[in-house]
């Protein structure tokens, strides 16, 4: 008790300038940029790959940590509307409000895809701002590291030259990685495949793949059986060559359409920890690549 | 150091220009202000008058129930940042006879540090858990009994809530309020100072991933002054009963506790909500009785000490679909009667009312649902009722956060 109430102290007044940022990551892999551009940073993540993004609820464990974040960083583009809005605002933590420099939106430095020219509940759970699952192209992940960098100095002047530094080393490595990414998935450009939910637009535009059905009737709704059943006539008349989802899908529906259609199915770590050994972002975008070729390797082999 | 640190920051800022903090991040700006609309309705089936209070809650408000097709409250809901310091939100109830209420006007600092939050205008009080959830978010169609006979089905004040968010990991979060006194137990008062108060406790965590929970203290405390009951069984036996006025002090304390499970957090698939809330209220002060023109009008000490408790859980088996169980019990006490009403008023019903509800419902998106509910109510002494309702939630324009 004591030592609580002298740590409550030491913060409400005396301010330890000196201490490392504390951030609140949204998403596990803006906590994986962040580890990278700031390894010292006390790092909070508030959903896991397993979680659905869209369906997170404002649990009073988020709001205590965005108390004392110094930064939050997320995808934005409405992702995390259903709950972020409300643990901000409990927070009683003016730096990381909407519009401050304590936070951050990933979407903000990319270039949105299936950005809707119309804007109808009837077509399912749209996003106005564009589909939000921006980090299945490893590309988007510089630019956003670039404003991240910049926010981190910033809000840590003290420490600007070496998140300049990171930058600089994560931004090679990266680009790297990405050559290496490309050159072995080849392969897939032009590929036919099915998508359970559209969650992999910038993947496919990355990799170019191609989407030729989605198992969720319209975006967040459930796949029922009439629309399998269109889907499977569908896949008779174009072919595709597997079935994506990512980790957080339920397997049902894309079980059943695998079973029927023939097709493997590639479960996705989506984020980082979504798999093994997706351990860090290098690691998500190794299991990725790794998984859609095998899947295409089995689909040779049939 | 501040200003130092301040400096730097403005000097970065002027060499990064148009990268500044300037994403729009809340959907609410997506719009200005944010609208939406809810439409609610329900068709319920009854076997008994639901005109007919809760036995020995006759002097609490009987909310009751709609029979046949019913349009609910329909409720629009208005909310925006004002400026960088404040947020404002207002949500009107459309009656469906017509006319406007103004369920919530509130506006809430965005601006203030340390975990502090200031709030004011006309909300729902933080006391217990359910009270500050809309009805549309309530995973049955109606409110608990001790909701309903203790609070009206829900506290809403006009005036201000100061709250405080420890800076620990756990989630401590402490507030008072203090308002009119408007709503029932609290009379409507034309006077300077406030007329109720407002204490709550929080606390909650997450155990795992899997897990989470918030548990709740709350003491609310206000005057009655002339709160007035009809048609009010009394010992002689009025016929249609009689109506009497209490004054006096009440003085309520709740505690609340929701624990909620999802396999791996992930709660598009399967989750379980479990939540229990208990209610203890001490009035004291002087009931007049039969207050009629005509009537004896004989005033004299009354204090009682009424409870009540429910506990319930909600399990989503499968994505959309859920199903729901509740099970209700108010103690209504044994009424200290001063002796001049002593012949009058009842000091004792003898009777436990309780209620089991179950339900179902299917969310075809997140916007929508639609819910089926069955209740043996023991609410009301020598007759038993069984309710059948149907209901549908619909909300469309801005996507709000959901409490938790």
């Amino acid at each position: 008790m004591h030592k609580t109430l002298f740590t409550f102290f030491l913060l409400a007044c005396c301010n330890l300038a000196q201490a490392a940022l504390n951030v609140f990551a949204c998403e596990p892999e803006w906590a994986a940029l962040t580890q990278e551009l700031a390894p010292e940073a006390s790092l909070y993540t508030a959903t896991t790959a397993l979680q659905d993004p869209h369906r997170i609820e404002a649990r009073p464990s988020l709001i205590a940590r965005a108390r004392r974040a110094d930064l939050a960083v997320c995808t934005g583009a409405e992702l995390e509307m259903a709950w972020l809005p409300l643990v901000l605002r409990e927070a009683g933590n003016a730096r990381v409000q909407p519009g401050q420099a304590g936070y951050f939106e990933a979407a903000h430095y990319v270039t949105m895809q299936e950005v809707p020219s119309r804007l109808d509940r009837g077509e399912g759970d749209m996003h106005a701002l564009g589909n939000p699952h921006i980090q299945t192209d490893a590309r988007n992940f510089l630019p956003v590291a670039d404003a991240l960098a910049k926010r981190l100095m910033q809000l840590d002047p003290a420490n600007a030259k070496e998140y300049r530094q990171r930058l600089a080393s994560f931004d090679s490595r990266w680009r790297a990685a990405i050559a290496r990414w490309e050159r072995q998935a080849a392969p897939l450009k032009g590929i036919p495949i099915v998508v359970q939910h559209q969650g992999f637009p910038y993947l496919e535009s990355w990799l170019g793949l191609k989407e030729v059905a989605t198992l969720e009737p319209k975006p967040g709704m459930e796949p029922g059986a009439n629309h399998l059943a269109q889907v499977l006539a569908i896949l008779q008349q174009h072919p595709a060559r597997m079935i994506l989802r990512a980790t957080y899908n339920d397997g049902r529906a894309s079980t059943w359409m695998s079973e029927r259609a023939h097709l493997p199915q590639v479960v996705l770590p989506f984020s980082v920890g979504g798999s093994d050994r997706a351990n860090d972002l290098f690691g998500l975008f190794d299991v990725t690549i790794a998984r859609l070729l095998d899947a295409l390797a089995q689909g040779s082999a049939q | 150091m501040y200003k130092l640190i301040n400096a730097a920051a403005l000097a970065l800022l002027l060499a990064f220009p148009a990268q500044g903090g300037a994403e729009s991040g809340n959907p609410e700006t997506a719009f200005n202000p944010a609208f939406s609309l809810i439409l609610s309705g329900t068709y319920g089936n009854l076997q008994q008058d639901a005109s007919v209070p809760v036995t020995g809650f006759v002097m609490n408000p009987n909310p009751g129930h709609g029979q046949g097709f019913n349009l609910g409250e329909s409720e629009m809901g208005i909310s925006a940042n004002i400026d960088p310091q404040f947020r404002g939100e207002a949500t009107l109830a459309l009656d469906p006879a017509g006319g406007v209420s103004v369920e919530n006007a509130y506006v809430q600092t965005t601006s203030l540090e340390d975990g502090m939050n200031l709030r004011f205008g006309r909300f729902f009080s933080s006391l217990g858990y359910l009270n500050e959830v809309h009805a549309h978010a309530w995973d049955f169609s109606d409110p608990p009994l001790v909701y309903a006979v203790l609070w009206g089905n829900q506290l809403g004040e006009d005036g201000l809530q100061f709250k405080w968010l420890a800076p620990t990991d756990t989630f401590i979060e402490l507030g008072g309020e203090t308002g009119k006194g408007r709503g029932f137990p609290g009379t409507d008062r034309a006077k300077n100072g406030g007329g109720e108060g407002v204490l709550f406790a929080h606390i909650g965590d997450d155990i795992g991933i899997e897990h989470s929970w918030r548990a709740g203290l709350s003491w609310h405390s206000t005057h009655a002054t002339a709160r007035a009951s009809n048609n009010v069984p009394d010992r002689r036996n009025t016929p249609g009963g009689v109506s009497d006025a209490f004054s006096g002090n009440s003085q309520t304390a709740g505690l609340d506790a929701v624990w909620k499970y999802a396999p791996n957090g992930n709660l598009r698939e399967r989750y379980l909500k479990v939540q229990a809330e208990y209610f203890r209220r001490r009035e004291d002060g002087l009931l007049s009785y039969d207050t009629a023109p005509a009537g004896a009008n004989i005033t004299d000490r009354y204090a009682n000490t009424q409870n009540g408790w429910y506990v319930q859980g909600v399990y989503q088996f499968m994505p959309r679909w859920r199903i729901g169980g509740r099970y209700d019990r108010l103690e209504p006490g044994v009424a200290q009667v001063g002796a001049r009403n002593a012949g009058n008023v009842i000091s004792d019903y003898g009777y436990q009312p309780s209620r089991t509800t179950l339900m179902a419902d299917w969310s075809p998106s997140e916007f929508s649902r639609l819910r089926l509910q069955f209740a043996r109510d023991l609410s009301r002494k020598g007759q038993p009722d069984h309710q059948l309702f149907l209901q549908y939630i619909m909300s469309m324009g801005a996507h709000g956060a959901h409490r938790y």
